[in-house]
C-alpha cells in the first residue's frame, strides 16, 4: 500500500485519486471506496455526491483555484492540490487561500512532483499531508519540516509576521 | 549596515545548514542535476562556461570593512583571487569549486553574509540608490525599507517558486538613482501633503528579451500598507503569470497581456482581503530597523573647507577627478566618493582581493568602515570628510581606482559576456576594452559630456544596453559574434524632468572590430548636432531622432548597401 507524509508521521494511504482519461475525459464516479475526484467531475456531479457511500476529497490543478467550490469546502474530507512540476508555485498560493482565506480544516495534501526540498514551504502554506513522488526517501524527508526555526512572513502556520512577534516579546 | 538579531542570523546558518545537506545528496547521487539546479540556484551557484559562479548578495549594496575582507579572503582562499561586482550591486566569483560552496556559504555567515536568492525564479537582491542617506535630495532613506523588503521577500513561503526571476528597486529621493521604471517592481518614496510617507508603485517593468518601462499601479501607497498591496502583486503573478514559456515568464507580461487597469483591478481585488491584516507595518517595526542600522557620527564641521579650496586651486588632475567623481553630501563639510572600477584594461566591476583589503583600510579611515556597490559597478565611500578628499584621492588614485570619468563614455556598465557567461553570444569585456582606449583622451572625453554606454553580450541584459544612451548588445549570426548598436536609451530620471527610455537600434550590426569607429562616428554626429556643451548626448538623441545618427554611421542607400555587402563577404 501507498505510503506519505501525513503531520510529520509515515502513514498507509487508503484514497484512491480519480484519474482523468488519457485525453483528458472525465472518469466515471466508482461504486465505492475514498475517492480524490477532479474539480471538474465535482461540480458536475455535486448533486449527486450526497448519496456516494465512501469519503469524497477534491483535487485540485495547479490552474484551478479554491473560488469554484468556496460553499462547498465542508463536504470534503481532503483536498489536494497538484504540482506538475516541482518547480511550478501555484498549489503554495492555492493552499494558502484554502486554509486562510476560506477556513478549510481538513486534510490539505500535495500531490504530483512533490520533492523532499520543497516540503518546508509546502507546511508554511497550510499543506499538511505530502505524497511525495515514488523515488523519494520518506524517512530521510521527515527532517526537513525543522530546516527553518522561524520566517518572517505570514504563513498559514504564523499568523503573525516576525516583526509583530518580535514587538509583543519586546525584543529591539 | 544593518546589523543582525538572532533570530536574522540563525536563519542565514540554518540556510547553510540546508545547502550542505542539498550539496551532499547531489554528490551523492540522490538529486537529479534538474533538481539541484533549482536549489543551487537559490543560493548563487551557477555552473558556468569554464567552472561554476557563485553570487554573493550584497543587500542593496552596502558593505562594512569587516564584511569586504571576509569577501577578499574567500576570494584568496576558494577562488582565484578576484571578484567582480555587478549591476544587481553584489560580488561574482567565477572560479569556486561546487563542493566548497556549503564551506563559502558558512565563512559569509560569519559576518552576516549570504548568497540567498541571488538566482532562481524569486525574489533576487533589492537595489537601490548608492547615494541613501547622504544625498541632498533625499525624501527618505530608503535603505530602512529595502531592509524591510529584503526581510519579507527572504524564503517566503508562498513566493519562493514565482514564474521566472522578481527584481525590486527602490528609490528615496527626488532624482531617480535606482532605475525604478526599469524592474518588476520599482518603488519611489514620496510624501503626501501632509508629510507621509508612501510610494509611487510601479511594476511591469524590465529589460531582457522584452524591454518595457513599468507602469504606475499606485500614485500614493501609504507605507503601513507596503507588504499586503506586495503580497496582493505577488499573489496575482504568482497564480496567474505564464508559466508555458520562460520567454514570457515575467510579470511585464502578464501587465501586457492583462492590460495595465484589469491588472490594477485584479490586485486591488486581493488587496481587499489581505489590507489592514497582520502584515500591515507598524511605526515600531519601522523604528527597530532603523535602530538596527549604524550611522556615522558625523562632525560638526564648516560648509566648505579651505584645505579643499586650496587643492582644487593648485591640482588641476585633483581638481578633474573632483568634479566628476564627487558627490555632495547632505552634512555640511562631508562628500560621497565614487571609487571608479572602469579603468582601461580591468573588466569593467572587476577587483583583486589586494584591492579589497586596501580599500576596506581605507574606507576604515575615510568613510566610517562601510561602502556601498553601485548599479553602474563602481564603489562609494558616501561619508568623506572634504579635507580628506585630497589625500583619499592619491591614495585611491595608486590603486587604479581614481579615473575620473564617472557618467562619461568609458564608465562603462558591462557583463562578464562571453569570456566568462555560458548563455552570452558575444564577449563584451574586449569591447569595452576597445572603445575605452579609443577614448582614452580625457580633455577629450570630458567634452564628450555625459554620456551612458552599456554592453550586454546576449539579450539577457545584464549589462542594461537598452537604458544606456549608446547600448550594445552581443548577438549571434550563424555561430559569428556580431553587435548591435542602438541609442536614446536612459535609465530614469537622473535629471528632473527626464523619465526612462528604451534605446532604439540604428540598423544592421558590426564585427567586434567596427565597434569603436561606429561609436567614434555617433559621438561626431552628436558633437556636430549639439546646441551647446550643456545639451547631452542623450538630449541630441531625444532632439533630432535615430535618424541622423544612423545615416553618419551607415552613410546613404549607396554606402548601406555596399557595408552590407562587406559584411556578407566577411561572413
Amino acid at each position: 500500500m501507498a505510503t506519505l507524509i501525513k503531520e510529520r508521521r509515515i502513514v498507509a494511504d487508503n484514497w484512491r485519486l480519480l484519474k482523468r482519461g488519457p485525453a483528458g475525459e472525465l472518469p466515471e464516479i466508482p461504486q465505492s471506496g475514498d475517492t480524490i475526484v477532479p474539480l471538474a467531475l465535482w461540480l458536475k456531479h455535486r448533486e449527486d455526491f450526497p448519496a456516494y457511500p465512501g469519503k469524497i476529497g477534491l483535487w485540485l490543478d495547479a490552474n484551478e483555484g479554491p473560488e469554484a467550490v468556496s460553499g462547498d469546502l465542508s463536504r470534503f474530507q481532503l483536498i489536494a492540490v497538484n504540482f506538475p512540476k516541482f518547480g511550478d508555485g501555484r498549489a503554495y498560493s492555492i493552499a494558502r487561500l484554502l486554509r486562510e482565506r476560506y477556513g478549510y480544516k481538513g486534510e490539505l495534501r500535495a500531490i504530483g512532483d512533490v520533492l523532499h526540498d520543497h516540503l518546508y514551504f509546502m507546511a508554511q502554506c497550510g499543506f499538511d499531508a505530502f505524497a511525495l513522488r515514488e523515488d523519494q526517501d520518506l524517512q530521510e524527508a521527515l527532517a526537513v519540516f525543522d530546516d527553518f526555526s522561524d520566517g518572517y512572513q505570514t504563513s498559514a502556520l504564523r499568523p503573525e509576521p516576525l516583526f509583530r512577534r518580535r514587538l509583543a516579546a519586546g525584543k529591539p | 549596515m544593518y546589523l543582525y538579531d538572532e533570530i536574522d542570523q540563525k536563519l542565514v546558518d540554518e540556510r547553510v545548514v540546508q545547502f550542505r545537506d542539498q550539496t551532499r545528496r547531489f554528490l551523492a547521487g540522490k538529486l537529479s542535476d534538474d533538481e539541484f539546479r533549482a536549489l543551487r540556484l537559490r543560493n548563487g551557484l551557477y555552473i558556468q562556461r569554464y567552472a561554476p559562479m557563485l553570487r554573493i548578495a550584497i543587500p542593496y549594496g552596502l558593505l562594512s570593512t569587516k564584511q569586504l575582507r571576509k569577501l577578499a579572503h574567500i576570494a584568496r582562499t576558494y577562488d582565484r583571487g578576484y571578484g567582480h561586482f555587478s549591476t544587481r550591486q553584489n560580488l561574482q566569483l567565477n572560479w569556486p569549486k561546487l563542493e566548497e560552496v556549503p564551506d563559502i556559504l558558512a565563512e559569509l555567515a560569519t559576518v552576516q553574509m549570504h548568497a540567498i536568492q541571488t538566482s532562481g525564479n524569486s525574489f533576487r537582491n533589492i537595489t537601490t540608490d548608492h547615494f541613501a542617506g547622504v544625498a541632498q535630495d533625499e525624501i527618505v532613506d530608503s535603505f530602512a525599507w529595502c531592509e524591510v523588503i529584503r526581510q519579507w521577500s527572504t524564503f517566503h513561503p508562498e513566493f519562493s517558486y514565482l514564474p521566472r526571476k522578481f527584481k525590486f528597486a527602490v528609490n528615496g529621493a527626488k532624482s531617480d538613482r535606482a532605475a525604478v521604471e526599469v524592474h518588476d517592481i520599482g518603488l519611489h518614496a514620496v510624501k503626501d501633503a501632509s508629510g507621509e510617507v508612501g510610494f509611487r508603485v510601479l511594476v511591469g517593468g524590465g529589460l531582457g528579451r522584452t524591454p518595457m518601462i513599468g507602469f504606475v499601479i499606485r500614485e500614493f501607497l501609504p507605507w503601513r500598507h507596503l507588504l499586503t498591496y506586495l503580497e496582493a502583486i505577488l499573489r496575482v503573478y504568482n497564480r496567474y503569470g505564464r508559466r508555458d514559456n520562460i520567454h514570457k515568464a515575467r510579470i511585464k507580461i502578464l501587465v501586457k497581456e492583462r492590460g495595465p487597469e484589469k491588472f490594477r483591478k485584479e490586485v486591488d481585488a486581493e488587496w481587499t482581503h489581505l489590507k489592514d491584516g497582520p502584515s500591515t507595518l507598524v511605526a515600531e517595526e519601522l523604528a527597530r530597523i532603523e535602530s538596527r542600522f549604524t550611522r556615522p557620527s558625523y562632525a560638526s564641521l564648516p560648509a566648505t573647507d579651505a584645505r579643499l579650496e586650496a587643492a582644487l586651486a593648485s591640482d588641476r588632475a585633483f581638481a578633474s577627478w573632483h568634479a566628476r567623481n564627487v558627490f555632495p553630501h547632505k552634512r555640511p563639510g562631508y562628500a560621497a566618493v565614487t571609487l571608479s572600477l572602469k579603468k582601461t584594461g580591468v573588466p569593467p566591476g572587476d577587483v583583486t582581493a589586494e584591492q579589497m583589503d586596501r580599500v576596506a583600510d581605507l574606507a576604515d579611515l575615510y568613510s566610517f568602515g562601510e561602502l556601498r556597490v553601485s548599479h553602474e559597478q563602481n564603489l562609494i565611500f558616501a561619508d568623506v570628510q572634504q579635507s580628506d578628499l585630497h589625500a583619499l584621492w592619491r591614495e585611491i588614485k595608486a590603486l587604479g581606482f581614481a579615473t575620473p570619468n564617472l557618467g562619461l563614455l568609458t564608465n562603462i556598465i558591462c557583463c562578464p559576456g562571453g569570456d566568462f557567461c555560458s548563455l552570452a553570444n558575444a564577449k563584451s569585456i574586449p569591447v569595452a576594452e576597445a572603445i575605452q582606449q579609443r577614448f582614452d583622451d580625457l580633455d577629450y572625453l570630458h567634452d564628450i559630456g555625459e554620456l551612458d554606454l552599456n554592453i550586454s553580450g546576449c539579450m539577457n541584459a545584464c549589462g542594461h544596453h537598452h537604458v544606456g544612451h549608446i547600448g550594445i548588445l552581443g548577438v549571434d549570426k550563424n555561430g559569428e559574434e556580431w553587435y548591435q548598436i542602438q541609442i536614446g536609451g536612459n535609465q530614469g530620471k537622473v535629471r528632473p524632468g527626464v523619465t526612462a527610455s528604451l534605446g532604439k537600434v540604428i540598423g544592421p550590426s558590426f564585427a567586434r572590430a567596427e565597434v569603436p569607429d561606429v561609436i567614434e562616428r555617433l559621438i561626431d554626429c552628436y558633437l556636430e548636432r549639439r546646441d551647446s556643451d550643456a545639451e547631452r548626448f542623450i538630449d541630441v538623441v531625444h532632439r533630432v531622432g535615430v535618424e541622423p545618427f544612423k545615416e553618419f554611421v551607415y552613410g546613404n542607400t549607396d554606402q548601406r548597401a555596399a557595408h552590407r555587402r562587406g559584411q556578407l563577404a566577411a561572413a
